[in-house]
């Protein structure tokens, strides 16, 4: 996984003990994900075990032990740049679930207020936004700079992306909501909620159910 | 936060029209923007947002309720004063046409000075000192028409923060822009508040609006959720690397 890309990467440019290469790894995340010195030895053992990298020789002597790339690992490093990240199927996301049952729960005594649950969580999508930002403002021009305004910007895009779906969800249930009072004006008692009719609101209960499953 | 307010609204509406005609742009706006703060506007087409923006600048005046600039009540000045106000203290960034092509950087940056009178000599002078501040110096007698799209931009921020004027009002400054290069005016605009500005930025970009210390959100002419204030840089790496 990424850790051990990440060190074939970094060892790439020459050979690392484990402390070095959780410190270069720490460093060129911006901090974001730290890796404990056990975890940092465990990812080499399995990289030597698979005959990835190997202990520089004549290096015995010296401690701690550096390693160095071996062919088969500087053809997996290279490899690594070009090969996509696969993306998997879509971890449970709790928003996600909740906004779903928003739209198609109907409590006994009272309705759910979905502009409600969407604002709260807008407003909350946007702190977060906002933090992750603030943290740009001092970001500086040198590579470790650039690298931690990367890994910053890939928060800050995703939490973009949150807050547009907020917006795109909030439009579409309310111009469904529309057009369902529309409908029910002319036959009030045959259009049943959530019965696969062909009004949008319906559409949408149904998309997410398959997009959540 | 205990700096002085520079842009002040309390229980503003707003009505358009009359009778069946009657639009309430807004109802009942408190708002405060501090010197050093940058406060952005979010919300859906319609809902009070220009309103306000012009409220904020003095170019209309509200139905009801107090908008204090400094230390003017906006509702008690006539139009002269108004702009007289507006000259003095307000400055505007739009997201085009911000500029006049026959003028170059310097005099784009100077013209409100001088249209309060200042001396030519001193206009340049503090003309010059804005234009510094966000580091368009090198650029003072270019025209608009060669400028990038970005560096228009920040030209446009070095007027609106010239001499004594101290509150900003951008309506989508970045909207023309590229993400790097709207990034880099949001930057330069954040750097003019944390020199002592106000600014009041109204815009749909959420990543734009993440550039300001509280985030209002205005719906059917009513502030209806802020973002609280800023968290600490301890919490803020717990929340990176927990995301």
């Amino acid at each position: 996984m990424s850790v051990k890309q990440g060190f074939l990467a970094l060892l790439s440019e020459r050979p690392m003990h484990g402390y070095q290469l959780r410190q270069e790894f720490e460093a060129r995340t911006g901090g974001t994900w730290p890796l404990n010195i056990g975890q940092a030895y465990t990812t080499l053992q399995r990289l030597q075990r698979d005959g990835l990298v190997e202990p520089v020789p004549g290096d015995a002597a010296e401690a701690p032990e550096r390693f160095r790339l071996t062919d088969a690992g500087r053809a997996e490093a290279d490899a690594w740049w070009l090969r996509p990240v696969e993306r998997k199927a879509p971890a449970r996301d709790e928003l996600a679930i909740k906004l779903a049952l928003a739209v198609t729960v109907h409590p006994a005594d009272h309705a759910v207020d979905v502009a409600a649950v969407i604002q709260r969580q807008r407003t909350e999508s946007l702190r977060a936004l906002r933090d992750y930002t603030r943290l740009k403002h001092d970001v500086t021009d040198d590579p470790d700079g650039l690298a931690w305004s990367l890994v910053l910007d890939s928060l800050i895009f995703a939490a973009e992306a949150e807050v547009r779906w907020l917006d795109h969800v909030e439009s579409t249930v309310a111009q469904a909501a529309h057009r369902r009072s529309a409908t029910s004006t002319v036959e009030p008692v045959q259009t049943p909620p959530a019965d696969g009719g062909p009004d949008g609101f319906d559409k949408l209960n149904q998309r997410i159910r398959g997009g959540a499953r | 936060m205990n700096a002085p307010v520079m842009l002040r609204m309390t229980g503003v509406t707003r009505v358009h029209g009359h009778g069946a005609a009657e639009v309430h742009a807004l109802r009942g706006v408190d708002l405060e923007v501090r010197m050093g703060e940058l406060v952005a506007v979010m919300g859906p087409s319609g809902s009070g947002k220009s309103t306000l923006l012009n409220l904020a600048g003095g170019l209309d005046t509200p139905t009801s309720g107090t908008v204090t600039v400094g230390r003017d009540d906006v509702g008690t000045l006539d139009a002269t004063g108004r702009a007289r106000l507006r000259r003095k203290h307000v400055g505007y960034v739009f997201q085009d046409l911000n500029l006049v092509p026959a003028l170059t950087a310097l005099e784009n940056v100077t013209l409100p000075l001088e249209l309060d009178g200042m001396p030519a000599r001193r206009a340049r002078a503090e003309g010059t000192a804005s234009l510094a501040a966000v580091d368009l110096d090198h650029l003072a007698e270019r025209f608009p028409d060669d400028m990038s799209g970005g560096q228009a931009q920040r030209v446009a921020i070095a007027r609106a923060l010239v001499g004594p004027r101290r509150l900003v009002l951008a309506d989508e400054p970045t909207g023309a822009l590229d993400s790097v290069t709207g990034e880099a005016v949001m930057r330069v605009l954040r750097q003019r508040v944390d020199a002592g500005a106000a600014g009041l930025l109204v815009t749909h970009d959420a990543r734009h609006a993440a550039w300001a210390d509280r985030i209002v959100f205005l719906r059917d002419g009513q502030v209806v959720d802020s973002t609280g204030a800023a968290a600490g840089p301890d919490s803020l790496l717990h929340r990176a690397v927990n995301a």
